[in-house]
């Protein structure tokens, strides 16, 4: 114990004597010959390679491990990383958009000067400008103006947020355009009556097959093979059933999500303590109301989890789903945008998804936290 | 109750099968009553996946009567915990007869109560609701349900818990609860499967004896499972003692040490005598020999003269 204990005050702040006196007191701590291990006792039948190896190995052992039993962060710090983990990518982008020597291939015009091509606002590559340039010079002719620019796919951050605002609350310049709180309302009615219609069959049936083992066996295997097919693939079909409107979109929601969400449920039925289904029985449950009263509420905090995770990758079925047939809501908004090239019309439609899918995913795990206070795993 | 001061016979070597004269008597009165529960060439057998078959217990005879406080004991792997689920209904036999008050057990049901090892209130059931819960799923309305699940807490002393939740309470309070909650539904037989075994050891000592308590109180047989050979001695009337590979009854020992029962009595002749003969039932001496440590297995690695013992 002392051998082990002695190098640490020399470690991280020696304290001048204290250091000296526990390096040299005890010897063989770091030295490496291994002496003091059994000499006069001479018992040990190690190799003496052993007792040299083992000195020079614990230097290593004294290195902070940055890897280990994740501990919970301060609530400060929390607050910080996750203001700083949005904010890297943010200043990443502003520095590409703001700073000219960074990237910046391009040269937006701002005055045409005599070249017949040009106009202002037009973005043309740098070595071209310059070549217009050094001809204009040349044959005295007026030179064109123009400074570093990014290609027009990738709006400046202040240029996106004026188009959030103006796209949430202005009057479309266009007049076939639809505005986009329109457009995201419908789509949000598609995700949440595809997943509705989901949940429906498939948390019954799911809690049914993790509580049956014969109707899992029953239906399982054939979801297990229905799960890999894509749900887009089944669109021109969905199509020729339902239709072009808002039928075949949220059929591509059910089918995306249905299939895994049997598959989940039942298997989070399954992880339930089995020896809180014995207590039931041997209290009397049976069957449905056993379901009910027991199997239900015990899984009910991770069916919840579940849900929430579920609804996730509805949102990714989302807009594939939205251009089968006649395109609608968010994406039409955004593929409209993206035609006229108001990249940053785009980017705010992009960006409003994330905000109503992480705002939705905070408010539910708020909520579930007040519903299952005595869930004692990470909501 | 009466004769407070324990009853030390003037015997000093004294063989654990001979009764003083209170326990002889109360045995004779514990045989007179009826049959509680009967076990019968109980056998089970599991497959194993080479296609081979362990027997996990091997015609096993039992028979316990009313207000019996069976304990069985028995060396790891013997079954006892394969016994006491079999006798619950949790897991089927694959031949004999197991038969409470002459009715064959046949699957779980509210004759026969259980508290198991782990925790197994339900944590979304306020402790009122989980003491409830066996009357409302054997039909007793709700509010009844709830106003005879008071009357139980108020027995186990823990009514100022009723609308506490499982996680709030502490390890002892729970098992009382899982208690309460397995005699509400007034069954015959309580099984318990090592209850205590998950608490500490003042704990444990508290819920023997509160145990005991609810047992001199309530109509009640009790078959309680455990590894711990003092608390089997403490608890019993009678001890299974089931040996492994395959598990058959060794021996079904009455225990000569008279009620009540207090942790005094632990140096009692009696006592000593049935806790040694456990011993030998359970730990055979050539185990002894097996698992002693030599001197010199561990290579020395310290200084001479360095020395902790």
């Amino acid at each position: 114990m002392r051998q082990g204990a002695a190098p640490l005050p020399a470690a991280p702040l020696p304290p001048a004597g204290e250091g000296a006196c526990g390096a040299g007191g005890r010897g063989g701590d770091l030295s490496g010959d291994g002496a003091p291990l059994s000499r006069p006792a001479s018992r040990a039948t190690l190799p003496r390679e052993g007792g040299r190896d083992a000195p020079a190995l614990r230097p290593t052992s004294r290195r902070r491990s940055w890897v280990g039993v994740a501990r919970p962060l301060s609530p400060r710090r929390r607050t910080t990383l996750a203001v700083l983990s949005f904010l890297i990518p943010l200043l990443a982008w502003a520095a590409f958009s703001y700073v000219p020597f960074l990237w910046h291939p391009l040269v937006e015009v701002t005055e045409p000067g005599d070249i017949a091509w040009m106009e202002p606002g037009m973005r043309v590559p740098k070595a071209a400008f310059a070549e217009e340039v050094a001809s204009a010079r040349a044959a005295g002719t007026a030179e064109p103006a123009g400074r570093p620019a990014n290609p027009v796919y990738l709006p400046a951050p202040h240029e996106v947020a004026t188009a959030f605002w103006t796209s949430l609350t202005a009057q479309p310049t266009q007049r076939d355009a639809i505005r986009l709180p329109l457009s995201l309302w419908h789509s949000i009615q598609i995700i949440a009556f595809g997943f509705l219609l989901s949940s429906l069959i498939g948390v019954p049936l799911g809690i049914l097959c993790g509580a049956q083992p014969t109707l899992a066996r029953l239906t399982e295997p054939v979801i297990e093979f229905v799960r890999y097919m894509p749900a887009p693939a089944f669109g021109a079909l969905m199509v020729a059933i339902l239709g072009i409107y808002d039928g075949p979109k949220i059929a591509i929601i059910v089918i995306g999500t249905f299939f895994q969400q049997v598959l989940v449920i039942a298997n989070t039925t399954r992880r339930i303590e089995p020896l809180l289904i014995e207590a039931a029985l041997t209290l009397g449950a049976r069957n449905l109301r056993l379901i009910r009263r027991v199997i239900v509420p015990a899984m009910l905090p991770q069916l919840y989890r579940d849900q929430r995770i579920l609804l996730g990758w509805a949102w990714t079925y989302l807009i594939v789903a939205e251009l089968i047939g006649t395109s609608s809501g968010i994406t039409f908004f955004i593929t409209q945008q993206a035609r006229y090239q108001h990249f940053d019309n785009v980017y705010a439609a992009i960006l409003i998804i994330g905000l109503v899918g992480s705002i939705t995913d905070l408010a539910l795990a708020w909520l579930g936290r007040r519903l299952f206070p005595y869930d004692r795993s990470e909501a | 109750m009466n004769s407070v001061s324990p009853v030390v016979l003037p015997i000093e070597a004294c063989d654990y099968r001979t009764q003083c004269e209170p326990v002889r008597a109360r045995f004779e009165k514990l045989k007179g009553r009826e049959v509680a529960l009967r076990v019968e060439k109980l056998t089970k057998t599991f497959a194993k996946p080479d296609g081979g078959v362990t027997v996990a217990l091997k015609d096993i005879d039992l028979v316990t009567h009313r207000r019996e406080f069976l304990c069985v004991v028995g060396p790891s792997g013997c079954g006892k915990s394969t016994f006491v689920r079999i006798l619950a209904g949790l897991e089927t036999s694959t031949s004999g007869v197991v038969s409470v008050e002459g009715v064959p057990v046949t699957g779980p049901g509210a004759d026969r109560g259980m508290v198991f090892q782990g925790y197994t209130l339900f944590p979304w059931l306020s402790v009122l609701r989980n003491v409830a819960f066996g009357l409302e799923e054997n039909g007793t309305p709700r509010r009844e349900a709830e106003r005879e699940a008071r009357q139980w807490l108020a027995l186990i002393g823990l009514e100022a818990f009723a609308d506490s939740y499982p996680h709030q309470l502490s390890g002892g309070m729970k098992q009382r609860v899982a208690i309460a909650r397995a005699l509400a539904t007034r069954p015959r037989i309580l099984l318990m499967d090592e209850p205590f075994s998950a608490l500490d050891t003042q704990s444990r000592a508290r819920m023997q004896a509160y145990l005991i308590e609810i047992w001199k109180k309530i109509d009640i047989t009790i078959v309680f499972i455990t590894h711990d050979l003092d608390e089997a001695v403490h608890l019993a009337d009678r001890i299974l003692v089931l040996s492994a590979h395959p598990g058959e009854v060794a021996e079904l020992i009455e225990v000569p040490v008279p009620r009540p029962r207090s942790h005094n009595q632990a140096l009692t002749p009696e006592f000593h005598a049935t806790r040694a003969r456990l011993d030998a039932l359970i730990h055979p001496p050539k185990d002894e020999a097996e698992d002693a440590v030599a001197p010199d297995v561990v290579t020395r690695m310290t200084s001479a003269g360095d020395e902790v013992e």
